[in-house]
């Protein structure tokens, strides 16, 4: 365990600010704050689905926030894989994935958890599951980076 | 134009909490998923917990409103209906998100923080997605909506 590098107070106020954001979705336009499904139809890979524009805002919305805390804050620390071919390799099988699970962290996790979804809890538990098997693997393959 | 501004709310909130947070730096999700490296990351425990709560409140404000505040319905995905590719479409993903430490919200987010490994990850993740739409045995598969009309 290592809580000298966790940040629970730091964790938990972000956490909120993301609750607030998915409740402010939901109460305000009736919609899940759901990043892969907002980023396939502001994209307009998704043919239907929550309007364009509402969509394209929400996805603004995210590098926009991301950018004013970094202001705020002054520094942030992002540490990303080393390797282009992990980037890619990554990025292909979470589009492909979340298109085909109907949803992410941030859909089944946040707002479907927290309405006691069965198809958000079962979604959860499988990609948290096979998160911590894949990072498993590439420690005991070596590959870990 | 008052459901635009709205969204780009949520967006900047969102985006905002996911970098205080720690949650878009890859290598802190990745020691959280992390359980053999000694050093398991549990931070990732409290934004959960800390998204939830919010969340769960307005599940139950919702059950008493006939309508959202700025539009004429809820549009809501179904909660039942546990089917193959929801299982496998997750697994997927999980398998992704262990390789790369990124989903899709800190991905994109980081496009402001950290924008060339950010784009990479981005534009291979489009390219994902895109993929399964064109695969036919495959269709874009949205779950059922549940709507309610004032």
């Amino acid at each position: 365990m290592n809580w000298a590098g966790a940040m629970p107070l730091a964790g938990l106020t972000g956490g909120l600010l993301i609750g607030l954001a998915g409740a402010i979705m939901l109460l305000g336009l009736g919609r899940i704050a759901g990043v892969s499904g907002l980023v396939a139809r502001a994209t307009g890979i998704a043919p239907g689905g929550t309007p364009w524009p509402i969509a394209s805002a929400f996805i603004i919305g995210l590098p926009v926030g991301a950018w004013l805390i970094a202001l705020v804050a002054g520094s942030v620390t992002t540490r990303f894989p080393p390797s282009m071919t992990v980037l890619v390799l990554g990025g292909l099988i979470v589009g492909f994935g979340t298109r085909m699970g109907s949803g992410c962290t941030s859909g089944h996790g946040v707002c479907g958890l927290s309405r006691l979804s069965p198809r958000s809890i079962a979604a959860t538990a499988s990609f948290m599951v096979a998160g911590f098997a894949t990072v498993a693997l590439m420690r005991v393959l070596g590959v870990s980076w | 134009m008052r459901r635009v501004m709205i969204a780009l709310l949520a967006g900047l909130l969102f985006g905002a909490g996911l970098v205080h947070s720690g949650m878009s730096d890859p290598a802190r999700v990745r020691a959280f998923l992390d359980l053999l490296g000694g050093a398991w990351d549990p931070t990732l425990t409290f934004v959960m917990g800390g998204a939830i709560v919010p969340m769960a409140i307005a599940w139950r404000i919702r059950r008493r409103l006939d309508a959202p505040f700025a539009d004429t319905s809820f549009t809501l995905p179904a909660t039942t209906g546990i089917t193959p590719s929801l299982i496998g479409g997750s697994v997927l993903f999980g398998i992704g998100w262990g390789i790369a430490g990124l989903c899709p919200g800190p991905a994109i987010a980081d496009l402001a923080i950290a924008p060339v490994p950010a784009a990479i990850f981005v534009t291979a993740m489009l390219g994902g997605m895109i993929l399964h739409r064109l695969l036919p045995a495959l269709p874009a598969k949205q779950p059922p909506l549940e709507t309610s009309h004032v």
